[in-house]
């Protein structure tokens, strides 16, 4: 065991990791099956986590010193690993069935406006729904609605989709200077809003619709422009003097629709994009273009979208061959 | 040569005799065949005028339904496109104005919907990715032109006639 480390077992993957990890982040080194699917935790945002209780896993020991398990499955964002402790995800049957009760309670005030949605297609709700949810609503009440609300002139908000996550409230205060929008009122009729129709106007205000884990918000000059899988994700950077200028076009045709910040596997976007780059600059001539992005095969954005087969390789001119080949030709004739 | 299989048969033609020979007999015979086929149920049909029943599964020309307010059902969720293997179908969604209310039943339509029936092969996924029973393929054949650029069929051509009441017709005359 190398020295201040930690060992921890995710469904009876070891993994070593600093003291004070989370067990989120511990299965995240892992990779794979293991991670807990997550919808208000986002790693670079501080103070993000805890409200979904979609990451709920099963501690069945608690560490080594103390092997009791833990009574209660605990949200895998907000707990810190111990020494030898012991962690069922997957492998828990409890875990799989309490995750299908949260995805329902995601569902009861989330409208099926996917259709309509720009987010379908990258929705982690309509991923998550899918893997862990049940077919029908239990639900038979009125779902609470709202009226949509442009916040500026570039991003929409529907609240009616929103799930709470807080991520956005968390973009606004870590990222950008006075924040203007939060959340109004408690429990079960808060609502994102700017209070009074305010414009949410900073240089990295539109990253609050990448942060987003369902189509709460979206960008305006996307708005119904396409399908997502009908237009082809190309990672691209820019010298930008606001950020780091590192993005993903959304291509169809040669026309770039929509421009993102690049996500990692997880959902995250790894680095912060500003506002000049993901509204105003969407000619190809702009970008340098890096290549395509991968797109996992199991995600609908993929689909439809065939590789070009690999060109035959190309045969190399062969002088000294060439001639040998026409002086052997020459002989054949004469002797014939 | 000898035969390898020793099944071999050599057939001996025999002369015609006088009745054959005249050829007459099996000519009326001939004649008498097809005059009883003029008499016999016809196994085709006129096409264009008559058709012939269909199958309850048929599956013919597309149509875009609407609801029973007549507001177009079809919201351009692209499902359709997506599921169609042929890949025949394309639209161009909008956003539906103030005042569209009577015409949409979504906040979003579809104002361009093309349906490319040269690469249609009528398989019947549209209907079933169609989340909004939108799309049915429950027309007539595709008839014939004479132009492949005919053959894109547009939202007029697709779109089911809107449902007139007639006696609210008579009632507003």
């Amino acid at each position: 065991m190398s020295e201040g480390k930690i060992k921890v077992s995710i469904d009876g993957i070891l993994v070593e990791v600093e003291p004070g990890t989370t067990i989120m982040n511990a299965a995240r080194q892992i990779g794979g099956d293991v991670v807990p699917p997550a919808m208000c935790y986002y790693s670079s945002l501080e103070g993000s986590g805890g409200k979904c209780r979609t990451c709920l896993v099963k501690v069945s020991k608690g560490s080594e010193k103390d092997p009791r398990p833990m009574p209660k499955l605990v949200a895998s964002c907000r707990t810190g690993v111990m020494d030898g402790m012991e962690v069922q995800n997957i492998t828990s049957p409890e875990v799989l069935e309490a995750r299908k009760g949260i995805v329902e309670f995601l569902l009861i005030n989330h409208p099926l406006d996917c259709p309509v949605c720009d987010q379908a297609g990258e929705c982690d709700l309509q991923n998550l729904s899918y893997k862990h949810g049940i077919e029908e609503t239990r639900y038979n009440f009125d779902r609470r609605t709202f009226e949509k609300i442009d916040i500026g002139d570039k991003i929409k908000l529907h609240m009616t989709r929103c799930i709470l996550c807080y991520r956005c409230v968390m973009v606004a205060d870590q990222l950008t200077d006075k924040r203007v929008h939060g959340v109004l009122g408690r429990g079960d009729v808060s609502e994102i809003s700017t209070y009074i129709s305010n414009a949410v106007d900073n240089d990295f205000s539109g990253n609050m619709i990448d942060v987003c884990p369902v189509g709460a918000l979206t960008d305006r000059t996307f708005r119904f422009k396409n399908r997502v899988w009908f237009t082809k994700p190309v990672e691209a950077h820019r010298d930008c003097p606001t950020c780091s200028g590192k993005v993903t076009l959304w291509y169809k045709g040669e026309e770039v629709l929509r421009v993102t910040g690049r996500k990692d596997e997880f959902g995250e976007l790894e680095e912060f994009i500003c506002n000049d780059c993901r509204f105003d600059k969407k000619a190809t001539s702009d970008w340098v273009i890096d290549g395509p992005r991968s797109v996992k095969n199991t995600s609908v954005i993929s689909s439809n979208h065939y590789e070009l087969p690999a060109p035959p390789p190309v045969i190399k001119e062969n002088l000294k061959l060439q001639t040998e080949n026409k002086k052997q030709l020459e002989r054949a004739e004469k002797l014939k | 040569m000898q035969s390898l299989s020793n099944r071999k048969k050599i057939l001996e033609q025999e002369p015609m005799n006088f009745w054959e020979r005249i050829y007459l007999p099996a000519i009326f015979k001939g004649l008498a065949i097809t005059l009883r086929h003029f008499f016999m149920k016809k196994n085709t049909i006129r096409y264009p005028e008559e058709t012939r029943e269909y199958s309850k599964n048929f599956r013919g020309m597309h149509s875009l339904k609407r609801d029973e307010l007549g507001r177009e059902r079809c919201t351009a969720c692209g499902l359709c496109a997506l599921s169609c293997p042929a890949e025949a179908i394309t639209m161009i969604a909008a956003e539906r104005q103030k005042g569209e209310e009577n015409l949409y039943r979504e906040e979003k339509y579809a104002a361009v919907y093309e349906i490319n029936m040269l690469r249609c092969i009528f398989c019947g996924l549209c209907e079933e990715a169609c989340p909004k029973e939108a799309i049915y393929l429950d027309g007539p054949h595709v008839p014939p032109e004479y132009l492949r650029k005919d053959f894109i069929y547009g939202k007029d051509k697709l779109v089911e006639q809107p449902f007139i009441n007639l006696e609210e017709l008579s009632l507003n005359k």
